[in-house]
Formats: C-alpha cells, structure tokens, sequence
C-alpha cells in the first residue's frame, strides 16, 4: 500500500485512530490465483469461510454467498478444503 | 565569600559525620543561614575512614565540590590523626575539634603544628554517659556551636530537640540523652 | 504574584520526590539504582502514606520500568519513572519508542558514569549517550534547578505542540545526596499549574479505540520522525513559555541557558549542572580581580539551541567548553562538537578549547576552573589554542 499522507496529516505518533480499518486495506490484488465459486455445486457446508484466513468467504443467513475479491488473496485454501468431489471451489490463473 | 563557613567532618563509617553535617545543615538553614551538607561517598563501611562536609554562609552557595580549605575541622576519632591527614588545607587561622581525653595543649603537639587553633572534647566519654553508646557526633556538634559561631546555641537545641524527636520517635530518653550530651560538650571542650 | 514557599534544606533526590509528589502522577514504575534510589524511596513513603493516588510498579528492571511506563502512558496516564547510568543504559531500546510513541513521560535522570570501570559517581556519559533518542534533556545545577526542571517538564511534555518526553538532570550525589537550600512551592499551586492530563488519543478511550505502534515502512516512517524533528524544534518555544509562566508563580528564572556575567565577558566557560555553580565562584573572585570572565550555563541539550548559544557566546574572544563526558571520537566531547559546529555560520568565531572533566565523579574544584580562565587567558595572548582537547586534572 502506498501511504500518501504527508507529515501533517498522519496521526502524531503513528498511532492509528480508526478501529478496524484494516478492511480498507484491499489486498486483492496480491492474487495470481483466484477461487470461482460454483453455486450449483455448493452444499453450504461453510469450510471455505472456516478455513479462509482473510475472512473473504462472503455469507447470509448461513449460507456461502460468494467471494470478497477486495480481500481474497488467493491462497486456495477454500479450494483445497471443500468437499465435494467435483469442487464447488475452483482455483483458476488471474488473467 | 568571607562570610562562607566551611567545615570537614573526618569520622569512622557509623559514627555519625554524614547525620552531624545533615542536622548541622537542617538546623542553620532553619535559622536563616544558606547551607550545604553532603558527605564524600565512597565504599561507605562500618569503621573507614570517612569525610563529610558543611558549607554555611548569609549569602546563596553555588560551589559544588567538595571542601578543600575549610575553616573548621571536626575529628571525632582521635586515632584518625595521624593515618589520615586530619590538618590538610585548614586554613591559618582556622580551628581543629578533636574528640579525644587529651588537653589541647597535648593534641596540638601530637598534630605537631602551631598554625591551627586546637580544641578538644571528650565527646565519647559523654556520649557514652548520656546517650549509653559511643557516638560521638551529637557532642562534637554541642563543641562546634561553642567555639564558632553559626547560631544561638538554644535556638540549636530546640532545631535538634525537634529533629531528634522525628528521628527517634517515642524513644524521649535517647533524644534528651542527645540534648544533655550536646549541653555537656558545649560546656566542657577545651581550647588551647 | 509569585506564591509564598517553604524554605528547605534537603538533598536534590528528596527535592524531586517533593516535585513528584506535588504532580502526583498516576502511574509511577521504576527500578533502584544509586544514585537515583531514593528519589522512588521517598516517593514510595508518599504513596504508602496516602499523600498520592500514583499506581507505584515496582518492576523488576528498568527495561521494564520503561516499558511500563510508556504502556501506561499510552494507556492514557500521566506517568513517569526516574533512572539513573546502568538503568538509563537499559532502557535504551525503549527511550526510542517512548519518544516516537510522543509518550510524555517525565524522568528524573540523576547522572552517573556509565561502567565501566564501574563506579557510582557523577558524570554525564549516560545522559550524553541518549542524546538521540528523541528525549528532551533539561539539566540543572542545584537541588532547587532539579525542582523547578521537574515541575515545569510536566507542562513541556504534555504540551500538544510537543508531546515529547523529557529526562530531567541533575548530577549524582553532588546535588542528589547533598543538602541545600530550596524553596518549595505549595502543594495547590504545583497542582494547578500542572493540570490534569488529558491526551487526545490513548488506549482506555473506548468511544475512540486506538492501535498503538504499528508497523510503519518505507512509505511513512520518514514523516513520523520528521514529526518528532518538528516537535522538538516546537519544545524551544514551548520551554521558554512554560518558563515564564512558571516564573509568574516562582518567581525563578528560567530560559534555555543561563548567562552568568556574560555582558562584558572576553573568556567563557560553558559547563552543565553542578559544576557550573562552582564555576560561578570563580568568574565572582575573578571579576572582583577585574578579569572580564564570564560564565554560560546550558540548560536545555534537547533541543540545542544553536543559534541562541552563538548569539550568548558570539562577543567572547576566547571558550572553554566543559565536557563531563568522553565520547572517544578524538574530536572533542559532544558539547565541544555541537557548539563549534553551531559557530560554523557565524562571521564571529572566538578561540574555542574543549576540557573532558569531572569523569566518574573527580572532584572539580575552583582551583581546576581557575586553571581553564587562566588557560583561555594564554590562548588569547598567543592568539591560538596549541591543544585542542585536554583532560582536565589527569595524572601522567
């Protein structure tokens, strides 16, 4: 991330003053491999959003709903821990 | 400056300099005067030779090193003289109390000059009388007041009755032993 | 209207304990180490006794005694500790962070030589060595100095355009354990003039949650320690304000320096805290000689008044400048270094000649201070200083 502020604007000793603000910090964009979700495939059984270290698997009402792309980075993990034989998770090449 | 008293205290570790030069200090400051009093640290231990050091004077003191040519020494163990160089940059005309059962006349030959006012007091035998312990600093202070002049000797004594008081605390026998002991010196020390 | 004081005769570490008592901090951590020990045994008395409301932490090193205390203070207290050599050395890594952390912490500091040799005296070694740990550093020549330095560092520290912390100084036994003269102001007073503390960010703040200390990289720790940079050159400013306004209550002086018969004065000899009161008596039993010789006593090393001390220091022909400490560069203590290097600019550049003295607590007396007056008196009249650098008072 690059840190435009200038030497007046961050806060006095690099202290941060906003709780939770790390979800502003997209890291997106650190991935070559990205997960696509395959709806019909999906048994809802949430191992993805378990195991996923960023918190990017998106869910409503107990239900996997899709992908964070503004904080997934693409590690495969979702991929590689679903269960379904034919992988309701899939890891293709960034394009 | 000539109004600047300067004194140096030689005593064994645990026979009181530091807390004679300390109540010196505390006392005369109550009476108005500027003062200092610090002794020379060092590997402080039960029975070395050791120094302290009183600055008094009307005016603010700002020279911050130790004494190197006071007007009065204080020696309250006699067997210092002699190992130690009790006399060292005493002034001319300046006065040497030494606690010891010789006369004056005698001290003053056994520190083999004529240069120095000499005096003597037994202030081990009194502090042993009054106080049931050889502890010569309170007597030594009782002589000093006597012969140099810092502050009326009752004002003196009612700082140090108070001083005491805190000191020993609920032990009224021990100050008033000091209070006599102080009495006595003053009374008994002996100038050549 | 300067408020009635008590007169009092005790030691400086006692003086600072009375000053830390009247501020009553809310946190105080600290660990012994002669000589700056009793300072916190005195002040413990106050908190046994109920005079404060400190949280006292007795911690088990002052790695620790720092580190507390910058968590305290972070965690929105105003918090100080108190140090000395050894215990100065140790907090080292931490000095760093309190000021980047714009922690301000107050810590008495009372000089002693670093080990080794070991040795307990006086001299500026462990001090001088954390000059560039972003640490304000106010030193003082008395018992009374160390007192006042205290009070008015508080204000310093807190002050928003600082936020900085600041070592307080005064020499190891020599003011610490000595008894003299001082008078202290009334506990209302101290307590007014102090204030509370009320920081605009800090840990406990639950409506405004806070990360302390992250990282920061390439990308933005220029600019936080540019910030510290801007905040100790605000501390000039905001030293000579909380000066006068404590003057108003005290009625003692204070500025970034002291300039003792400086008016006339053709020799000078700079010299920190303790020494310079000896230096004093002499410049008196000189100019009673009717030897133009003066004296300049700095007060504050963090920030360095560059351009205050040419200006004081500028119509002297000939300085001597009194290092209580060896830096080993070969090239002279670091007051030496700083302030000739300050002249750079200057059209006026009087002979300058560095003394290291005093180490380990070597008494200096009028008698050594003399001899540098009469040293500088010889450089003028050959019109150079033949050695740069000398040893004040070492055997051969």
């Amino acid at each position: 991330m690059t840190n435009s502020k200038g030497y007046k604007k961050i806060p006095v000793g690099g202290i941060i003053t906003e709780a939770g603000n790390s979800a502003k910090y997209k890291t997106g964009d650190w991935r070559s491999f990205k997960p696509i979700w395959n709806e019909e495939g999906c048994v809802h059984c949430l191992m993805c959003w378990v195991f996923c270290p960023d918190n990017a698997i998106k869910t409503e009402d107990g239900k996997m709903v899709g992908i964070n792309y503004d904080h997934c980075k693409g590690c495969g993990i979702c991929a590689r821990e679903c269960p379904r034989k034919e992988k309701a998770l899939q890891m293709v090449k960034e394009e | 400056m000539s109004n600047l008293l300067e004194i140096r205290w030689h005593a064994r570790g645990g026979q009181g300099a530091k807390t004679a030069s300390t109540l010196l200090a505390e006392s005369s400051m109550a009476a108005g005067k500027y003062v200092q009093g610090f002794p020379e640290y060092g590997p402080e231990r039960m029975g070395a030779p050791i120094k302290a050091y009183n600055r008094i004077g009307d005016a603010p003191i700002t020279i911050h090193s130790n004494v190197e040519s006071p007007d009065v020494v204080m020696v309250l163990d006699p067997t210092l003289v002699g190992p130690v160089d009790v006399t060292e940059g005493l002034k001319p005309d300046g006065i040497i109390i030494i606690n010891t059962t010789l006369s004056p006349e005698e001290a003053k030959q056994k520190l083999g000059s004529d240069e120095f006012k000499v005096a003597t007091v037994d202030a081990s035998g009194i502090s042993t009388e009054c106080i049931g312990r050889d502890i010569p600093n309170t007597p030594m202070m009782g002589a000093l007041l006597k012969l140099v002049e810092i502050l009326p000797f009752d004002e003196f004594l009612a700082r140090m009755r108070e001083d005491l008081s805190v000191k020993f605390r609920g032990r009224e026998n021990i100050v008033e032993g000091n209070i006599e002991a102080m009495r006595r010196a003053f009374e008994e020390v002996k100038l050549a | 209207m300067a408020a009635e004081q008590k007169r009092v005769a005790m030691t400086g570490n006692e003086a600072v304990a009375h000053g830390m008592r009247q501020i009553d901090p809310d946190v105080v951590a600290a660990y012994p180490i002669t000589p700056q020990t009793d300072i916190v045994q005195f002040f413990a008395s106050f908190v046994s006794n109920g005079q404060v409301k400190t949280e006292l932490a007795t911690v088990e090193s002052e790695h620790s005694a720092m580190s507390a205390t910058v968590g305290a203070s972070m965690a929105g207290a105003r918090a100080m500790t108190a140090t000395s050599s050894q215990g100065l050395a140790l907090m080292w890594e931490i000095l760093h962070i309190t000021s980047s952390y714009r922690a301000p912490i107050v810590m008495p500091v009372v000089n002693r030589a670093l080990s080794g040799p070991i040795n307990i005296h006086c001299d500026h070694s462990d001090t001088m060595g954390s000059l560039t740990t972003g640490w304000i550093q106010i030193y003082a020549e008395s018992a009374q100095e160390a007192y006042d330095n205290l009070i008015q560092a508080v204000r310093i520290a807190e002050h928003p355009d600082v936020l900085l912390p600041v070592m307080v100084c005064q020499d190891g036994f020599i003011t610490s354990h000595g008894i003299e003269n001082l008078n202290l102001l009334p506990d209302e007073v101290v307590k007014e003039f102090v204030g509370e503390y009320k920081p605009e960010h800090y840990l406990l703040n639950l409506e405004n949650p806070i990360t302390v200390g992250p990282l920061a990289l390439q990308d933005s720790y220029t600019e936080v320690k540019y910030q510290q940079a801007k905040a100790m050159e605000n501390a000039k400013q905001v030293i000579l304000d909380i000066a006068a306004e404590y003057e108003k209550i005290s009625g003692r002086k204070y500025g970034l320096f002291e300039a003792y018969k400086m008016e006339d004065a053709e020799r000078a000899i700079v010299v920190l805290s303790s020494t310079a009161g000896t230096a004093k008596a002499v410049v008196d039993n000189l100019r009673a000689k009717g030897e133009k010789v003066g004296l300049l006593k700095p007060r504050v090393l963090r920030p360095f008044p560059a351009k205050e001390l040419v200006d004081a220091l500028s119509s002297v022909q000939a300085i001597a400048i009194m290092d209580r400490a060896e830096t080993f560069s070969t090239a002279g203590g670091q007051l030496f270094v700083e302030i000739r290097s300050a002249f750079y600019e200057s059209d006026k550049r009087p002979l300058m000649k560095n003394y290291i003295f005093g180490l380990g607590g070597r008494d200096t007396t009028t008698r050594e201070i003399s001899r540098v007056y009469a040293d500088l008196a010889a450089a003028l009249e050959k019109g150079r200083v033949d050695e740069l650098i000398t040893h004040l008072d070492v055997r051969e």
